[in-house]
């Protein structure tokens, strides 16, 4: 009751179907070339067209390569997919990004960073990592492919209200502790389903503290807890990011949207569903050593032992430390690695290549570790050579890569060799995600960057002074 | 895809694993199509073929000893990826039910929007049902909709599930939300007015 997310929702219900769920008017969908055709051949078949098509906006990221875009993709399904969201875009008056455009990226990065996500919006795409925008302050959660049409044909959609639940994180965070730390922390306790039915509102100082930056990076991994989704209130770190972006409102008319965006807050006499309180002193620089994002552990901490398990429980953990080559109660601390992933929607903004680079500016990668720095978008890619941290990346042996979700889900060809360990800056550490067979070890850009220069699981904070 | 569902009875296929995430239910190398055609032959896909594509003889879906189309599995079924692909794939392969303790949010709105019925049972109603499928793969599962029951057949023992009123009367009449949605678009256009 009088929660940011109530706010938002109440004010964009339509109607409540007498008991069945509510239907809530869209904002903003956002789609990509994975999750879209069926939809796109739903509305053909129906003979629809959209109804607000400029609240629609479309990019191909999922199947894009990371070198050559300039060039036809080479593989023909992925080729069809990309040309196929392009000519639907048209033939439905959406408005279209495609590759080698320079507003192109992943939508989950070039949405907040075009301010075509606004605090107050609803926002929904195809894909789960949607909950990314709700760090502007923005109800954003991710749909299926029939609700994706849904919203194209009545820029509506019938969901049942979620529950609410509020984290609070309270204190400083410690050296060499991003918002991936933060995240990988709250997923290790709350477990991959211990928010499903619910939306997140993220609170507390430690929270406020982080950089916008940061909590897209947090708001991105709700899902990872099963949550529909999560959201921090908008204030001055908000609006100083988003003013003077592309689609950000100006003049009046921004002055208008800041003073209703202030009243974007939790009342004082709000009542959650769950409140969950974490002190941000007890957060280190997070690995994962399972294979969901919930199985995470400080960087210098032991993976758990079966005592205590279930039957069904430690069946699943067992298959997942096979999986990895992992033992129950070792420590990951100098185990080898052979690939570093630093990219995707969760960790492909500036800000992680600046993380990245203040740890490999200087040194040089360990001679058997692949690298793939990836570009959330070409917006980012040009921040990089504008500071010149591409140059450093050149002297310590890294080369930059072009922009798309690339090896989090593999569906180009960034693929993790079977067997082999990548320390990956993605959101998922699923069986196969990265490539069938590839053990994904999930960590922030410190971590990362830690790893591509030692070739082994390494705490940053050994390294440099953060 | 849109049929009318009733009562189903019929054997089970037991999946005894939790948090099985939607990659593993179908990888994303699988996503390309651009239609919602054949994408059972990739159910389970890592799981089911090795990297030769031979079948892995151990999986459940390659052993003759369970079929059906009632699909057993732990809790915390279909996190991750909101990928549809999952759901259309499960429908393609035949199933027509996933019974489980936990979905995962998303997931579950598209096995409903596809005309696959997610039954929530509790945990000891499910640790039995396994129990009673692995003791004798012939248990027959009865699931009525109208009545919103599950029943294991092998104890008798039966249970109440959710479903809210307004999905429910979809699946038993075949409709869908964009069939509702299209019939509202006077409400959508009078919120507009009023909000926008």
């Amino acid at each position: 009751m009088n929660t940011l997310f109530d706010k938002i929702w109440d004010s964009h219900v339509v109607t409540i179907i007498e008991e069945g769920p509510t239907q809530l008017y869209i904002d903003r969908l956002y789609c990509h070339e994975v999750t879209s055709p069926q939809a796109f051949a739903g509305m053909r078949a129906r003979g629809l067209k959209p109804l607000r098509p400029e609240r629609i906006y479309c990019m191909p990221d999922h199947n894009t390569p990371t070198h050559d875009q300039d060039k036809p993709i080479e593989d023909p399904v992925s080729k069809k997919q990309v040309d196929t969201l392009a000519k639907n875009a048209a033939e439905f008056g959406l408005t279209h990004y495609g590759m080698m455009d320079e507003r192109n990226g992943i939508i989950h990065v070039v949405g907040p960073e075009r301010a075509l996500t606004l605090p107050g919006m609803t926002i929904v795409c195809g894909d789960s990592h949607t909950s990314t925008h709700g760090a502007v302050g923005a109800v954003a959660f991710g749909i299926g492919t029939s609700e994706v049409e849904m919203v194209m044909a009545s820029q509506c959609i019938l969901q049942a209200k979620p529950k609410t639940m509020r984290i609070r994180v309270e204190g400083n965070l410690g050296k060499g502790v991003t918002a991936k730390d933060v995240a990988l922390y709250i997923m290790s306790k709350v477990t991959t389903s211990g928010a499903t039915g619910y939306f997140i509102e993220y609170a507390g100082s430690a929270i406020r503290s982080l950089t916008m930056e940061g909590r897209l990076t947090l708001c991105n991994l709700s899902i990872e807890m099963g949550a529909r989704g999560g959201m921090i209130a908008p204030d001055e770190t908000t609006f100083a990011y988003l003013k003077g972006r592309e689609n950000a409102p100006t003049g009046e008319d921004w002055d208008k949207a800041v003073a209703y965006w202030k009243t974007l807050q939790s009342g004082e006499d709000a009542v959650f569903d769950k409140e969950i309180l974490f002190d941000a002193a007890d957060i280190e620089p997070m690995v994962t050593y399972g294979t969901n994002p919930g199985m995470g552990m400080g960087v210098t901490g032991h993976i758990l032992t079966v005592e205590g398990m279930s039957d069904v429980e430690k069946n699943s953990f067992l298959k997942s430390m096979e999986y990895m080559g992992f033992q129950p109660g070792e420590s990951l601390l100098g185990k080898k690695i052979d690939y570093v992933f630093l990219g995707s929607c969760t960790n492909g903004r500036i800000e992680d290549f600046r993380a990245f680079a203040s740890i490999v500016k200087g040194r040089k990668k360990a001679d058997h570790v692949v690298a793939w720095l990836v570009p959330g978008s070409w917006m980012v890619d040009a921040q990089i050579r504008e500071e010149g941290l591409d140059k450093i990346f050149e002297e310590a042996g890294f080369q930059l890569r072009q922009p798309g979700c690339s090896a989090c889900l593999a569906m180009n060809d960034d693929k993790i060799p079977a067997g082999k360990y990548a320390v990956s800056t993605s959101n998922r550490n699923f069986e196969g995600r990265q490539g069938p067979g590839a053990r994904t070890i999930l960590a922030g850009p410190l971590v990362a960057a830690a790893a591509a220069v030692t070739g082994v699981i390494t705490d940053p904070r050994e390294l440099k002074d953060l | 895809m849109k049929q009318k569902f009733n009562i189903i009875t019929s054997t089970c296929v037991p999946l005894p694993l939790e948090n099985v995430d939607t990659d593993q239910i179908i990888p994303a190398r699988f996503l390309k199509a651009t239609d919602k055609k054949g994408f059972g032959e990739n159910l389970f896909r890592d799981w089911r073929y090795d990297k030769q594509g031979n079948k892995i003889e151990s999986f459940v879906l390659n052993d003759p000893t369970y079929g059906g189309q009632i699909l057993v599995a732990g809790k915390n079924f279909g996190s991750g990826s909101s990928r549809e692909h999952a759901a259309w794939a499960i429908a393609d392969y035949g199933f027509r039910v996933v019974v489980s303790s936990f979905f995962a949010d998303i997931h579950k709105n598209n096995e409903l929007n596809n005309f696959v019925l997610p039954v929530v049972v509790s945990e000891s109603f499910l640790a039995e049902l396994f129990d009673s499928i692995f003791a004798d793969p012939k248990t027959e599962v009865e699931v009525n909709l109208p009545a919103q029951t599950i029943t294991n057949k092998a104890t008798g023992k039966s249970e109440h599930f959710d479903i809210n009123a307004y999905k429910k009367d979809c699946l038993v009449n075949g409709l869908d939300d964009i069939d509702y949605l299209l019939s509202n678009k006077d409400k959508i256009e009078a919120y507009e007015k009023r909000v926008l």
